[in-house]
This record gives structure tokens, sequence and C-alpha cells, in this order.
């Protein structure tokens, strides 16, 4: 029988970047807040000096940041008349474990997405009919649009300082930015990071091609900033150590370098750490969360109640606790009913390795930061006649090479052995002369009707709950969008003076061994009808009307973005409502 | 200060903890109540021991002298760079074997076991430890049967690179284990300690990052990121310093 702590306000389930944000809002409001987090409490000094943070093996190729399988896993099949099998080392995607969530370990790469992008179906069925998508794709509108959300990227990206170059202010076309983005109220906070050599040459060669290319977006930072709350970020190195890493040079927007020092201080707030919240509780007539149970280190469970519960861990955990507390309808892809499940979605990605003379050309590869890159925009989203190719969907493309530790970066032309004499002649000579650029097409996946999230009927995890059963495949529209896509980045690498190419396509059938991205979505989406949505354009569950449910779960489909700012822009979004709105009048914000 | 009560948590079970914490790296954490400051304490993020240089620690000597063997020819030595063998990477195989990675600390080795797509991943129980075992006694005992009762290290070093061609192209099959898959892990383990830093036992003196201009865990290159197509003139660091600055005695 679990133990009863003091009942709270409210309980925040996950604290990275939504729930640092939420609690840092709902603190601001006079709740007493505790958020309860699965993995460590982590911090820049003891957890990420730079003494020993530029670890490539320990951190990138051991996972020592990241959630271990023992703890909790999936399982993953392509189709519905496989077998899922459990995952039992990471492969496609990363899951982050402790507090900062992803945010310790993200490259800080902050892309808005489109206006069209909020409005996906009704933007592609007016544009190309209803007919030009595939049968099964289950793409929505989100329920709210661009200018719903702009105040709160804007709010976001200057918690973070985000280092950019603004190309649309207030309808305005900005020369050296995005000319593609939606309107923004205010200029990036501090301006972009300068380009190493690649970068730039990358942009000059996507100019003379007659593309309008721009600094990528960044969360490591320019310059020294000062955030809202105080808080003092130092400009980034380009150590070249930032993704699969926690910054030691606090340049690196994360819930520790914006937000906890501030947060942790509040005397109505509290953190648990190295304890998972197992289930959500509400009450019989199902309408009303009571709290949360949880597990400690030792085993030993706790029930923690509060008015008001927020689910703020990773998109995966978000849909798993749903399900294993048994809020909102599975989804059921054959009867196309239910709602916990739906629409889960990734990343469309693929990359084109350019080998050039080493010469002519250094690049010193190893200079970036997590975000560095030019990038241009003419073939994202709907940014283009989309009519003559037959597939939806786009993607951004750039030059955004985050580092070269040595271990992922050694290189060799195609045709070279992989291993003897030739194979070590070949990695010393392209080292610092091949453009390896991480995602460097950065595509848009959208949602099917056999693509989802449901419990796996024989594997367990290590406390005896069913593992969530991923079914995931790649679809004639994503490979073909990515063809496309990733030839026209093969263009511009070709036009950069490379002498070859390795044109790395993505193909079926989805691959759960190789490293996508961590963008995953879906399976507990927004929308305006509860038949089709797990939550309301607040992010509040439609049954349950004191749950908000925060993170990329709530994406319908995924745009040809990183998902981040808009993560922290809709928390802040279902923050302000919750502060302006559910407080006042406790109950559901919007109509079933 | 920070309250340490509920659930469960006394400030000795903190202490406690950090102890744990060098046996069972960061899953071996305990749940702890935080309020009030942040919670900083010494070693938090557990630094790093270097490895040893002395006995294997996992292969037994044939095993390793196969291993010393192997690493030479997937990187030979030539006379600017040493081979496999000299830059340590038997060693950063042995060490990374007998420690969590060889023993699958962490990952999901939960029954059924069942053949899958290979897009579903490894599905096996064994784990890196083991096909390593198998892996190199198949090895040997197809060199002997093959070349006259040699072991594979006792092989030239033409004859050497015959068999891993023909264990690469599926023409020459070991007994009893995937020689094909064991051969990619072993080059994949091996290319990691080259590269990775010395710390781990491999990359010894740096060698590998000489080789190609990477200057290690270095932190700061602000001067640098503007200056374009420029050789960066330093010399590599790792994370205990510069080869010159910390002999290390072998």
């Amino acid at each position: 029988m679990a133990r009863r702590l003091p009942k709270k306000d409210v309980v925040i389930i996950g604290l990275g970047w939504t729930g640092s944000i939420m609690a840092q809002e709902l603190t601001d409001e006079g709740l007493d807040v505790i958020a309860i987090e699965r993995g460590p409490w982590r911090d820049t000094p003891t957890d990420f000096p730079p003494s020993y943070m530029q670890d490539e093996l320990r951190y990138r190729v051991r996972h020592e940041l990241f959630l271990r399988p023992d703890q909790l896993t999936f399982t993953f099949r392509n189709k519905m008349d496989q077998t899922a099998l459990p995952i039992r080392s990471w492969g496609a995607f990363m899951p982050p474990n402790g507090v900062g969530g992803g945010g310790v370990h993200w490259n800080a790469e902050m892309w808005r997405f489109l206006p069209s992008d909020f409005v996906l179906k009704s933007h592609l069925t007016e544009r190309y009919g209803k007919s030009f998508m595939p049968e099964d794709m289950t793409i929505q509108d989100w329920g709210i649009t661009f200018d719903d959300i702009e105040p709160f990227y804007d709010r976001f990206e200057h918690l973070c300082g985000t280092s950019g170059t603004a190309g649309n202010l207030k309808g305005q076309i900005q020369e050296g930015g995005n000319p593609f983005e939606g309107p923004r109220s205010r200029p990036y906070p501090t301006p972009a990071q300068p380009q190493p050599f690649s970068q730039t040459l990358f942009a000059k060669a996507a100019r003379e091609l007659g593309y309008k290319p721009f600094p990528q977006p960044s969360g490591n930072l320019s310059t020294a900033y000062t955030n809202p709350l105080g808080l003092r970020m130092g400009p980034c190195t380009y150590c070249g150590f930032c993704e699969w890493f926690g910054c030691g040079n606090y340049s690196k927007a994360s819930p520790q370098t914006t937000i906890l020092p501030v947060l942790v201080r509040k005397s109505n707030f509290t953190a648990q750490d190295n304890s998972e919240v197992v289930r959500i509780n509400v009450d019989r007539s199902g309408k009303h969360a009571t709290g949360v149970t949880f597990v400690d280190s030792s085993g030993e469970e706790w029930e923690q109640q509060a008015d008001l519960v927020i689910l703020s861990a990773y998109t995966m955990f978000n849909v798993q606790l749903l399900l294993h507390s048994k809020i909102g309808q599975p989804y059921d892809p054959i009867a196309n009913s239910g709602v916990i499940g739906r629409n889960y979605t990734h990343q469309t990605t693929s990359t084109v390795n350019g080998f050039f003379n080493n010469k002519k050309f250094n690049f010193n590869p190893f200079i970036a930061s997590g975000s560095i890159g030019m990038c241009i925009d003419e073939f994202n989203g709907d940014n283009f006649d989309h009519g003559p190719h037959g597939f939806v969907g786009g993607a951004y493309m750039g030059q955004v090479q985050t580092g070269a530790r040595p271990i992922e970066s050694t290189l060799t032309p195609p045709g070279t052995p992989k291993w003897g004499a030739s194979w070590k002649s070949a990695v010393r000579d392209n080292y610092l002369s091949t453009v390896k650029p991480g995602t460097g097409v950065h595509g848009s996946f959208y949602a099917y009707r056999d693509n989802y999230l449901d419990l796996d009927p024989e594997y367990k995890d290590r406390l005896g709950r069913p593992l969530m059963r991923i079914t995931m495949d790649l679809h004639e529209n994503e490979v073909k969008q990515n063809r496309f896509m990733t030839d026209k980045f093969a263009e511009i690498i070709k036009a950069m003076g490379a002498d070859q190419l390795a044109k790395h396509y993505r193909t079926a059938p989805y691959d759960n061994t190789e490293y996508q991205t961590t963008h995953l979505n879906g399976g507990a989406i927004m929308g305006t009808d509860p038949k089709t949505s797990a939550i309301n354009r607040y992010l509040q569950n439609w049954d349950v009307s004191n749950l908000f449910v925060l993170g990329a779960s709530a994406f319908p489909q995924n745009a040809g973005y990183n998902p981040t700012l808009t993560v922290g822009a809709l928390a802040y979004w279902a923050a302000d409502a919750i502060r302006n709105r559910y407080l006042k009048n406790p109950g559901p914000l919007v109509d079933a | 200060m920070h309250k340490t009560s509920r659930p469960g948590l006394s400030r000795r079970s903190i202490l406690l903890s950090t102890a744990t914490l060098f046996i069972a790296g960061a899953t071996g954490a305990r749940a702890r109540t935080i309020a009030g400051s942040l919670p900083w304490e010494p070693n938090a993020g557990n630094p790093l021991t270097p490895v040893k240089l002395g006995p294997w620690e996992f292969f037994t000597g044939d095993e390793g002298r196969a291993m010393e063997a192997l690493a030479d020819r997937i990187i030979p030595p030539d006379p600017q760079t040493p081979g496999g063998k000299d830059a340590g990477c038997a060693v950063f195989v042995d060490r990374q074997l007998a420690g969590p990675y060889g023993r699958q600390d962490g990952l999901y080795i939960r029954p059924p076991f069942k053949a899958g797509a290979k897009n579903q991943g490894h599905q096996m129980e064994a784990g890196p430890g083991q096909q390593y075992r198998q892996g190199l006694a198949a090895l040997d005992r197809a060199c002997k049967s093959k070349y006259a009762g040699k072991p594979f290290a006792e092989l030239s070093d033409s004859e050497k690179d015959i068999v891993l061609n023909g264990i690469e192209s599926g023409d020459f099959q070991l007994e009893g284990t995937d020689g094909k898959s064991f051969f990619e892990q072993a080059i994949r383990d091996v290319q990691m300690g080259f590269f990775a830093d010395p710390i781990y036992g491999g990359n010894r003196d740096m060698v590998a990052w000489k080789m190609i201009g990477f200057p290690g865990a270095r932190y700061n290159y602000l001067d640098w990121v503007n200056r374009h197509n420029e050789r960066f003139p330093l010399p590599p660091v790792g994370m205990t310093g510069r080869a010159e600055w910390t002999p290390q005695t072998r």
C-alpha cells in the first residue's frame, strides 16, 4: 500500500523543459508545486564539468546521460502483422532521463514551425485537394494558429537567449534571415553565431544556386546574455561537444541554465528525483485526477495527491503513463477509434557527406556548436508547389555539422575498405576536409493510420508493467519527399566543391537500429475533436480536466523542424491558459 | 540548506548513495527530496579513473594475443603512426569487455529472446563478452586447421589478411559463430579504441588524434571560429592532459 504524502496544489511529472517552465509559471502564481523526476538531479558544475565532459565514448557511444533500457524500454515492429521485439539497446532515438531531460544534451536548434504547419490539413486540402494526400494519411489541424502561439515562441526564445537573424519582422522580410518564417514580434535576443568555414562555404554555394541561406537559430549563445529570470549565460566556445553532452560553460539553453537556479530557491517548490511516477490516479467518476503514485529508488510506493496534475515527461512516457493509468480511450487502428497512441510520428532525416581535396580545403570540423549551421528553407512545409512532385511535406537543409568527434566523424570516401592500411590512410587524408552535416536534411513526418503506440502483449518492464509497443514504418510519401530533398541538398554540397559525395537517403522499412533524431511526436495529440485528439487546444485532457499533457506528444504530426521551440512555446501557452482561465474557474476550458 | 526528509531519505542515505555511485554508475542513485537550494555534492558526475596497464582483465593469454594481432591488421602500423596493438586498442577492448559494456549493464536483457528482423536490433541473450570469447576461439581454431596448427597471431601478415578478407566476404567460415558479424564488431571496437580518449587504454599518446589532426578535449575555439581554411596549430589534449605532461609507465 502506497504511503501518502501531504497534498500539494500541483504535481508535475518529469522535470525537463516543459516541467520546469510549468513549475516556474505556477509557483509564480503562488501555488505549492512538487515535481517528480524519474532520473537524477543534474547540474553544470557537478555533472558537466569541462574537465571530463568532452568524452565521446562515455556520453555519445555509451549513452551516459540517457535512460537505460533496463529501467524502461519499448517494443518495436514495422507492421501490424509482425511480432514486436524489445529495443534492448537504443538506436533510432535516445530517450532522456533526469532533471533537465533532453534539454541537457540537445543541440539547442531553435526553430519555429511555419504558419501553415498549424493548419496543415485544411491548408493542403485547400491548395491541392483532398485526393492529393494518401488515403491512410491522418494529418490534422492543431486547433491553434501561428498567431496564437507567436507570443509564446517569443517568450521561450528570450528565456533561452536565442542567437539568430530575424527573417520576418512584423511582416517585413529581413535580409540575411529566413524569409519563409512567420512574422515575429521582436528580433532574436542575441545576434547569430559566427560560422566556421564549411558552413560559410555552404551558404555561398546555396546563394549562388539562387537560395536564401541563413544561420540556424541557436540556443548556444553568440554573446553573454541575462535572461528575464535574471540568469546569466556565457558565450559558446565552439568546443564541438554539445549534442549528447551537457554544457560546462553555461552557454547552452537548458532548464539548468535558464530556470532551475531560480525555481529551486522558491519556498513553494519541491523536487523529488530518482522517483518514477507509475500511475496518475483518478477518482470514481474518471473525470478528476487525485494525484499520482510513484516508486522511489528503493522500490517503495508513495502517493502524492494534488489538485492539478501536469504530465510533462518525454513523448513516449506521456503516452505510456496515460495507457497505464487508463486515461482516455486507447487508439485502435482497425476500428480507427480511440485517441491514446494515435498519430505517432518521427522525423524524416537524411544526409549527404562531401569529400573535398585536402590540399585546398581544411575545415577544422571540430570547431562547432550544437546548433551551428547555415540552412535554407525553400523546400520546407508548403514553401514550394508540391503539385508536380507527388508528395506533401518538406525539410530544411543545411550544413549543420555539430563537431567532428573522431569515433563518429572519421569517414572515408565511398569504396574505401572498412579496415587495413588503405582505410587508415583514407581516414588520415579525409578527416579535416570532409563535410558531415549531421541531419543535413531535416524533413517532416506526417501521420498514418497504422503508425501508432499501444501496450505490448508480451514484454514487461522491471516493475511488471507491459512495455509500450511501437508500430512504425516509413510510408511512400516520406520516402519520395526524402529522395527529392536529399538530391537538392547534394547539389549544394557538390557546388561547394566536393570531389565525392556519399548520399544517404532515408528508405523504408523504418530502421530502429540507426539513430535518426529523438524527435518522437504524437500519441496524445491536441485538436478540436475529442474523438480524434487526447487533449484540447490548451493541452488539457478532454476526459480529466485537471490533467494537462505537455510536450511533443501533443503534435498531430511533425513538421520539418526540430520540435523543442514549439514544445516550449506550447508549455507557455498552456501555462497562460491555466493561470488566466483555468485557476479562475477549474473545469474544461473547451466544451467537448 | 536543502531538506532531505521523506520519502525515506536521510543525509546518511545520500552519503551512502554517493559511495554506491562509484560502483553502480548513474543507475544506482537514490531518490531524494530537493528544496531551497541546488544540491551540490562532490563527484556527483562520477569522474573516470584512467585505465591502468597490466595483465588482461577479460582476455586469456591466447585471446589477448589473437586480439592484438587482429588490432594490428585492422589498423596496421606505418612509419608515421603505430598500429592498433601499440596504440593500445586490444587493451581498450579488454577493459571495455571487463566493464559495464561487456556485462551489458543497463540494457534490456529480459526473455523471451526471439529472432527478429535486422532493423529490430540485437535480440540475443549473449552479450559482447561471450561474442568475443566465442569469436576469438573460433578464429584460432579455423587458422590452426588451415595453417598447420598455427593460431591467428602466428600467421604472416599476408596470411592474416587472407583470413580476414575471407571472413569479411563470407568465404571463410568460423565454426560455431557468425564470423562476419564478429569481425564487424571487432573492427568497430578496435577503431573506437583508436579514436577514444586515451584514458580508456587505446589511442596511446593520442597517436590517432595526431594522425588525423583532431586537437582533442579542447574547450575553447572562440579565436578560431572565424579563421577559415587555416590549419589549427596546437597538439591534442586528452582528459588527463597532453601526452608529454603525463608520461605513462608501461
